[in-house]
């Protein structure tokens, strides 16, 4: 049973081409992981899963409901009610400290700083990130900036988490440490997890993986799904 | 490399004396490392004992008769089962998929299929490496990090030939 879903997808930006019939499907509580070479699109179909572009056919499907008919705002809302993101750089909002950052998800819905930022506290001890809590982004190291974007991500309790090259400016260890936790935290959450990665190194943290290559998906041999 | 395998496939392109079969070895599989002529003729008589290959003509040469070898039934499916299933992952397995790469574009056969069962035979054993890492034995994790590493760099190959097959195609298919 698929709990979010691309079912042919197609996308052009401009006269280039994107996505030329991309679907894939996954499962409540699954991690996924896309691969692909630089260009395949497959942070395009990213992109379409999490309700951020548009396809020009094709459907996508969140819990049993079309996002791609749903207007702008909806999908905004849908993207703040139940979605989170971890992207490779430049997430955090300079001016704000950790803290604030890391509740910027729950101040944007309408939770009070009073109740908000013992929340974001708790993220941050749970991801090693404790005394940190009143710098600001520029005081921090690529590790500790990715787990605070990690921390920020799941803060709200999204039921997906859509992660682009989490990992892609970080050095191995560090990679790893935040795989680690985001995984784990994924798993202990229940949290379905949609991953872009060229790496293999960070795909083998997924519970399988598709490939995305001119623009299509497909599933490796051994665990083929619809595309 | 599995050399009676590598000339089945290449008795499965077309039907070929043992001469031309060593020099097409040679080309694409020797690197600079040619296989004797005596290697050739006994491999050729052990497939054509085990059924695999036929001599489809004999003629008579300045030395021994020349015979042209054609493969059966038999020897073009133990081919194709070569073909299509994953090679073990471990290190240093790039001639046997080099081998399988360039079998395939010259038979006309999905390549890039083969590779992506071969991609998702090496994340299996990476999973399985990483799940080694998980637990708290410092030395076992720094065994699996070797093993990842060097699966990686296989993988990192596989991307890059799957990214020239149609470059690679013309090369071999001339």
């Amino acid at each position: 049973m698929s709990f979010i879903e691309a079912r042919n997808i197609v996308l052009s930006f401009g006269a280039t081409p994107a996505l030329r019939g991309a679907s894939v499907s996954v499962a409540r509580g699954e991690i996924l992981a896309i691969m692909g070479p630089s260009g395949s699109g497959k942070s395009t179909l990213l992109h379409c899963l999490a309700g951020i572009l548009v396809p020009d056919s094709g459907e996508i499907l969140f819990d049993g409901k079309r996002v791609d008919k749903l207007s702008e705002t909806q999908r905004s809302t849908l993207r703040r009610d139940h979605f989170g993101f971890v992207f490779q750089f430049g997430q955090l909002v300079p001016e704000l400290t950790v803290e604030e950052n890391v509740a910027l998800p729950l101040l944007l819905s309408g939770t009070r700083r009073k109740q908000a930022l013992p929340e974001a506290g708790v993220w941050l001890e749970r991801l090693g990130l404790e005394g940190l809590e009143k710098r600001r982004s520029g005081e921090l190291s690529g590790g500790q900036a990715q787990r605070v974007a990690l921390a920020r991500a799941l803060v709200a309790g999204p039921e997906v988490l859509f992660a682009d090259e989490p990992t892609g400016a970080l050095d191995t260890l560090t990679g790893e440490q935040v795989m680690d936790l985001l995984v784990a935290s994924a798993r202990e959450q229940g949290t379905t997890v949609i991953l872009v990665t060229h790496e293999p190194r960070v795909a083998i943290y997924a519970d399988r993986e598709v490939t995305v290559r001119d623009g299509r998906a497909s599933a490796h041999a051994s665990d083929r799904i619809g595309s | 490399m599995s050399v009676p395998l590598t000339l089945l496939g290449l008795l499965e392109r077309q039907s070929s004396h043992g001469y031309d079969l060593k020099r097409d070895y040679d080309t694409f599989f020797g690197r600079g490392k040619p296989l004797p002529f005596g290697q050739v003729y006994a491999t050729l008589s052990r497939l054509a004992r085990d059924g695999k290959v036929e001599i489809s003509e004999v003629r008579p040469g300045d030395g021994p008769d020349r015979k042209r070898y054609v493969i059966t039934d038999i020897g073009a499916t133990e081919v194709h089962t070569w073909l299509i299933e994953p090679v073990e992952p471990e290190p240093h397995l790039q001639t046997v998929l080099f081998a399988k790469v360039v079998l395939a574009l010259m038979l006309d056969l999905p390549a890039e299929e083969y590779l992506d069962t071969q991609r998702s035979a090496h994340l299996r054993r990476m999973r399985k490496l990483n799940e080694i890492k998980s637990g708290d034995n410092l030395v076992d994790a720094l065994l699996a990090d070797f093993g990842l590493f060097h699966l990686e760099a296989d993988l990192r190959w596989i991307d890059l030939t799957v990214a020239r097959l149609d470059a690679l195609t013309k090369a071999v298919r001339p």
